[in-house]
């Protein structure tokens, strides 16, 4: 049995004449999918595998195919003669498109036994000499197939026992996690490699049984962590050869990988005698291996030539290059990529100082995987769509900087001093105040918003957003909502209980605390819900904190938009006054050093609903009490003026009487505001500070930390009131349903009931993060005015709430994970998809009363 | 809802006759709304009152509504259509001119009070005077209070009519079942043509005299143009003289006129000055950036010139519209390949304007927070980056001798912001700067020497160099 070796990512082109039995081997040693067969898809387009008419359909066909499987990273086998040049041309082109390895498997089947076999199968009624030509086409090219560029190549006799492995991509170290210390261009700084291992707590040994040219000096962590050489090991620097040496050694020790970097390229191709420019540092690294004997050269290029282009590591999760690598590459293997890894993205031009000009792939980094990368120096190492540059020119007198993996942390220690001379200066554009990724956050990408949409959150593990959704926010994103800077989380909408079971009520709290029994909650927060506005409310220590933390250059303190991310004032100044009051009021709390923190963010109401809704309130809900009390009191006052009415008369009374009622409900919701000192801020949630969401506290927490806020400005914030239940408990469920029959008698809006617990999971999930329990009052203003009436009430009681908890749920998930990846500092792209997919949700129609 | 009519002729309980309601008696009935009821409140021999009472089931109302605001509605409250409809269907008899034991009765005219204690009046109180007054009634209006909890608030516009007339029933109850729907103007009910029959037939003999005709008719059709041309054709065709009928159609051209090409002598006027622009610069492709409902990109799609079109709007109802004027669907397949429409969000980079001679902003950039037309400018100008960019927007100088325009207030509810003609130079130097753009302003309309052209251009080119 003789085993063939196939990378695991492939293009496969099987080459043999008609009869050769290709379809046989590609059966029996590939799956169905991975095999594209001509004569499958020229009867795929004309109903005829032999239609030699359709052939060219046929190919177009496959190759499309082709181009998506290998695209997705999928090993495909051509099934189709390829026995002349021009038709495996194609295959190699496909193949250095995509960034695979061509692979040749020849069926050497004898001329007869081909003829044989055509003629005892019916459908190939062509004669003797198309196999006689194929066959003479496959002679003249067979030995060529390496210098075409198949990098591998099988010729396979008939009915030999052949055995297909697929290895592994050099590249393919997902299977090492790490922990891992990713070095940035050493570049001969051999002093400040030291100290930076010992930073990174390295220690030192000696090699028991060192080889030359190699010494004995390795490294190795006392918890076994790797380091990972991001290349560019030689030149410019005082000890290249120490340099070279402490890496391959930790190497041959299996404590760290190196990738390849452009420095180490070139001065391989010196030590091999080739023709390159003496230039750009290439002169240290000679002058050091002066003293060196031809076989300890060889050594040196062999380890330099060993060095392969990327890695990738932690099944997927990390990707190192010395110049980075977009997402596509990762993985693959071509020139290109090898290209790529060493010198990035060049656009064929070259700067002043002619160096060229480098094409920012980072900035469109789109990929999972963190990529680390060096080749060009940078004063700070920096975040950018999850892609770092840690070459921070150690050799330049900058510092030589290490990321530690997983931990995401840059440790640095610095040049001991200027070794060379940058060609370009190293720094950043003047005028830079904000980190580079806030810089490309400026302008988001329509392609991270539009069209159907699956985002993964850390509390639901996908939510879809349909298309005509995204449609719907799109709009309302770009015509209403505030800068995308500053909105890193939308509240979820509320749903309330299921229907009462008493008659003469839609809504009561007991519903709700059934729902959260059922659910398995024990222990509920009872909150008074304030009729208000919602909305959020994020407060920044001082002007940096604002320009720092969101990359806003507006100059706004802090922001307080809506449920839908409207700003909530037309007013900057009015804006700034509120921002200025919560913000005192934090200083004076403690909140900054609490919770090491400058910046916060609130979930709230803002009162009077009036401030907010007066256009409505003017038009609509005003307009229609008086409508009603004139037009009832003129009916009465008819009715009562007939005895056949009298019954009537009896009637309208109780209907005058509810819309009478709806007016004082509305009334208790307005109030006259010429300054900020005439609204009320009612925080109840804490959603953010630094680096901490606290979804992760319970709701007793959320009020008791903001009850102390709201006392250090009792005049401006309210300190909501609330109560704890047990909802197994009947006798504490009974008082507070008796506390919301107190705060809602008079037209008090309600109660809103939340699980102990901000996340709370039942057995078939996330449960409700709160339920609203509105007043009977209240809802004259959801239902209308006089919705309570014998003949009406009935008739509302049949209601779902299926849709709106379903919604509340997602929504609820993708506001905490934007807030999670804004903690995290992810990119705001990754933030605001969040958010947009909040306000997509809301164009899900729903019932409106609910 | 309530409306009450009172006869002062003595004997006045002939009014049930009339109406063919029996004082004594209540008389219900279900109507499609809800249910009517008919009963007296006085029936003496000097004062008789009947009133009609309609309700309206409000859950059955609003079933299915869309925005919340619609389930607290005015609709059982205020005299509208309903009450309209509910009057042809309990008072029809009297409405026919019919009485079956007193013939003689219908006829007569009689000292009649009518009183609606609740009606919406759009156009304010005096539009119920316009709308009475020609038929000889006496007419008074009383406010309804919006809120006296919140005088701040302003008045309501719902108001107590009281009309009073000598007249017959039959022409009181015609008037009250046109007129009370046009001054509420929101029908419940689809309007068809069947509609422009009832209008002729109720408005016989009056309504082709009234002074009012043109809002009567167009708000009875619900503005619907075709619609209010027929009733105009019937109304006028048959009952006026030669002379009249000119007068009525030199009106209603004039009126045409004024509502329609007033306003869109400017517009038309931008369109051409960009779409000759865009030409005189050899301009090939063009992505039309907030193109709205389509009018320049119908424009650009008429002249083979422009080889290339794509049309991008934020607002896909707009995008619907555009695709139907621009009668996508229908297009030549050699013409509908010249041109797209798409949506998208000029706060958003977007690749699909990549690689077009010239973009468009018609109107475009002050519907944008000023904060956030940094996003715009990037996107347009850094990652689209067309050789060509031509922006018109408000010249808010222009602004002072718009008559009706109150002071500070711009001319579109949308707008953000208007800028003046140095505010716009600023703006414009500021994008050369950032992007390397050079531009030239030109302004559109007519100049007025204080004040500027009501709207001006700016066209931004890339220099050869930087292309």
């Amino acid at each position: 049995m003789r085993i063939l070796d196939l990378p695991e990512l492939s293009l496969v082109a099987l080459v043999g004449v008609s009869g050769s039995g290709k379809s046989t081997f590609a059966r029996r040693h590939f799956r169905p999918p991975e095999v594209l067969s001509s004569d499958y898809f020229r009867g795929l387009v004309s109903n005829d595998e032999n239609d030699q008419e359709a052939t060219r359909d046929a190919f177009e066909t496959l190759y499309y195919v082709m181009s998506k499987r290998l695209a997705r990273g999928l090993l495909t086998v051509s099934d189709a003669t390829n026995v002349r040049p021009e038709d495996r041309k194609k295959l190699i082109e496909q193949a250095r498109q995509h960034h695979v390895l061509a692979a040749a498997i020849v069926l050497d089947t004898p001329e007869r036994v081909c003829q044989e076999r055509n003629r005892s199968r019916a459908d190939r009624d062509f004669g003797p000499h198309v196999v006689r030509r194929q066959s003479a086409d496959l002679r003249r090219g067979l030995a060529n197939l390496e210098k075409e560029g198949f990098r591998y190549v099988h010729v396979v006799r008939d009915n030999e026992q052949v055995e297909i492995r697929r290895t592994k991509a050099w590249t393919d170290k997902k299977d090492q996690a790490g922990p891992f210390d990713i070095v940035g261009d050493v570049h001969g700084c051999a002093d400040e490699l030291r100290s930076l291992l010992t930073r990174l707590g390295w220690k030192r040994h000696e090699m028991e049984a060192p080889e030359e040219p190699w010494g004995a000096e390795t490294w190795r962590h006392p918890e076994g962590r790797r380091a990972i050489f991001l290349g560019d090991l030689a030149d410019r620097g005082p000890a290249v050869l120490d340099a070279i040496r402490v890496a391959r050694n930790m190497i041959s020790e299996g404590n760290a990988f190196c990738v390849r970097g452009n420095h180490d390229d070139k001065f391989a191709r010196w030590l091999r005698g080739k023709q390159v420019q003496v230039k750009h540092g290439l002169e240290c690294s000679i002058a050091e291996v002066e003293p060196l004997t031809p076989s300890e050269r060889g050594k040196l290029a062999a380890f330099l030539d060993g060095l392969i282009s990327h890695y990738v590591f932690d099944g997927g999760r990390l990707v190192t290059a010395h110049a980075g690598l977009r997402e596509p590459l990762h993985g693959r293997a071509s020139a290109g990529v090898r290209e790529f890894c060493m010198y990035g993205e060049t656009s064929g031009e070259t700067d002043e100082f002619g160096l060229p000009v480098r094409h920012d792939w980072a900035a469109e980094y789109r990929g999972k995987a963190m990529v680390v990368y060096g080749h060009t120096p940078v004063p700070e190492p920096e975040w950018v769509n999850n892609t770092a540059n840690i070459d921070t020119g150690a050799v330049f007198g900058g510092k030589l900087t290490a990321l530690r993996y997983p931990e995401r942390e840059f440790v640095s220690v610095p040049a001991g001093r200027e070794y060379a001379t940058p060609l370009r200066p190293i720094g950043w554009p003047a005028g830079k105040n904000r980190t580079s990724q806030q810089e490309l956050d400026d302008v988001l990408d329509l392609q991270d918003v539009t069209g159907r949409r699956m985002i993964e959150t850390r509390l639901l593990r996908a939510v879809t957003i349909r298309e005509e959704n995204s449609i719907a926010a799109l709009e309302a994103m770009s015509r209403f909502a505030a800068d995308p800077h500053w909105l890193i989380y939308l509240p979820p909408t509320m749903s309330p209980p299921e229907t009462s079971a008493h008659a003469n009520y839609l809504e009561r709290p007991e519903e709700a605390f059934a729902y959260f029994a059922k659910n398995g909650v024990d222990r509920v927060v009872c909150q008074e819900k304030h009729m208000g506005s919602r909305a959020v409310a994020i407060v920044c220590r001082h002007a940096d904190a604002a320009r720092l933390r969101f990359g806003a250059e507006d100059g706004r303190l802090g922001i307080c938009y809506t449920r839908t991310g409207r700003p909530f004032f037309h007013d900057a100044e009015d804006e700034a006054a509120l921002i200025a009051r919560v913000r005192d009021a934090a200083s004076r709390a403690g909140f900054w050093s609490e919770f090491d923190s400058d910046w916060f963010c609130f979930d709230c109401e803002l009162l009077p609903w009036s401030a907010k809704a007066r256009e409505l309130l003017v038009t609509q809900y005003a307009a229609v009490g008086a409508a009603g009390e004139a037009s009832l009191q003129a009916s009465l006052a008819a009715l009562e003026s007939n005895p056949l009415t009298a019954e009537m008369a009896a009637v309208y009374r109780s209907r005058l009487d509810s819309v009478r009622r709806y007016r004082e409900a509305y009334r208790l919701y307005c109030w006259p505001v010429r300054a900020i000192e005439d609204y009320r801020l009612a925080p109840f949630h804490l959603m953010a500070s630094e680096g901490a969401v606290h979804a992760d506290k319970t709701n007793r927490w959320h009020m008791e930390t903001l009850h102390r806020l709201a006392a250090a400005d009792p005049g401006f914030l309210i300190a909501t009131r609330f109560l704890e239940v047990d909802t197994g408990d009947p006798q504490s469920a009974a008082g507070a349903c008796q506390w919301w029959e107190e705060l809602t008698a008079k037209g008090g809006e309600g109660m809103v009931v939340k699980p102990l617990d901000f996340v709370s999971m039942g057995a078939k999930g996330l449960i409700q993060p709160a339920i609203k329990c509105r007043g009977r009052e209240y809802l004259r203003i959801v239902y209308g005015p006089e919705y309570t009436a014998p003949d009406q009430l009935p008739k509302l009681r049949a209601r779902s709430t299926a849709a709106k908890r379903s919604l509340a749920v997602r929504e609820f998930a993708l506001g905490l994970e934007a807030l999670h990846r804004f903690a995290a500092r992810e990119p705001l792209r990754r933030v605001h998809e969040c958010v947009f997919a909040v306000l997509a949700l809301e164009s899900e129609p729903v019932d409106p009363r609910l | 809802m309530l409306l009450s009519i009172t006869n002062t002729a003595s004997p006045a309980a002939d009014l049930g006759y009339i109406l063919h309601k029996n004082p004594a008696n209540l008389f219900t009935a279900d109507v499609s709304s809800g249910r009517a009821m008919v009963f007296y409140t006085e029936a003496s021999e000097e004062r008789c009152t009947a009133c009609l009472l309609l309700e309206i089931d409000p859950v059955e109302l609003v079933r299915g509504a869309r925005r919340a605001e619609e389930y607290v509605n005015d609709r059982p409250y205020t005299a509208s259509s309903y009450l309209a409809a509910t009057m042809s269907r309990v008072f029809g008899t009297a409405m026919a001119g019919n009485c079956a034991q007193r013939p003689e009765l219908p006829a007569r005219a009689l000292p009649l009070e009518i009183g609606v204690p609740v009606i919406r009046s759009r156009g304010g109180p005096e539009m119920a005077a316009r709308l009475f007054e020609p038929l000889g009634y006496t007419v008074s209006v009383e406010r309804h209070p919006l809120d006296a909890a919140f005088p701040e608030w302003g008045e309501s516009s719902y108001y107590r009519l009281g009309l009073r007339a000598r007249a017959t029933v039959r022409d009181v109850l015609t008037h009250l079942s046109v007129l009370l729907p046009v001054l509420d103007d929101e029908k419940h009910y689809f309007v068809g043509a069947e509609e422009v029959e009832k209008l002729t037939r109720r408005g016989e003999g009056w309504l082709a005299s009234h002074p009012m005709r043109h809002t009567i008719v167009s708000r009875y059709l619900k503005r619907q143009s075709t619609l209010v041309d027929q009733a105009f054709e019937q109304l006028l065709g048959s009952e006026t003289s030669e002379v009249e009928q000119a007068e009525a159609v030199a009106e209603k051209a004039a009126h045409v006129e004024r509502e329609l090409e007033r306003p869109m002598t400017l517009h038309t006027h931008r369109l051409h000055i960009v779409a000759t622009r865009l030409r005189e610069l050899g301009v090939k492709s063009v992505a039309d950036l907030g193109c709205g409902e389509g009018k320049l990109l119908r424009r650009l799609l008429a002249d083979r010139h422009f080889e290339r079109i794509l049309g991008i709007d934020v607002s896909h109802r707009a995008l619907e519209i555009a695709a139907e004027r621009l009668r996508l669907d229908r297009l030549p397949e050699r013409q509908r390949a010249r041109i797209e429409i798409a949506q998208g969000s000029l706060l958003y980079r977007d690749r699909r304007l990549a690689g077009f001679d010239a973009a468009t902003l018609v109107e475009v950039i002050e519907h944008l927070d000023p904060a956030r037309l940094a996003a715009l400018e990037r996107v347009v100008f850094e990652f689209a980056r067309p050789r060509h960019v031509a922006v018109t927007t408000p010249n808010r100088e222009y602004n002072a001798l718009f008559a009706n325009l109150p002071q500070g207030k711009f001319r579109h509810g949308d707008h953000r912001f208007d800028w003046t003609r140095a505010e716009v130079a600023e703006w414009t130097r500021g994008i050369e700067k950032r992007f390397g753009y050079r531009a030239r302003v030109e302004s559109i309309g007519p100049v007025d020497e204080a004040h500027g052209a009501p709207s001006q251009m700016a066209v931004f080119s890339l220099p050869e160099e930087a292309r």
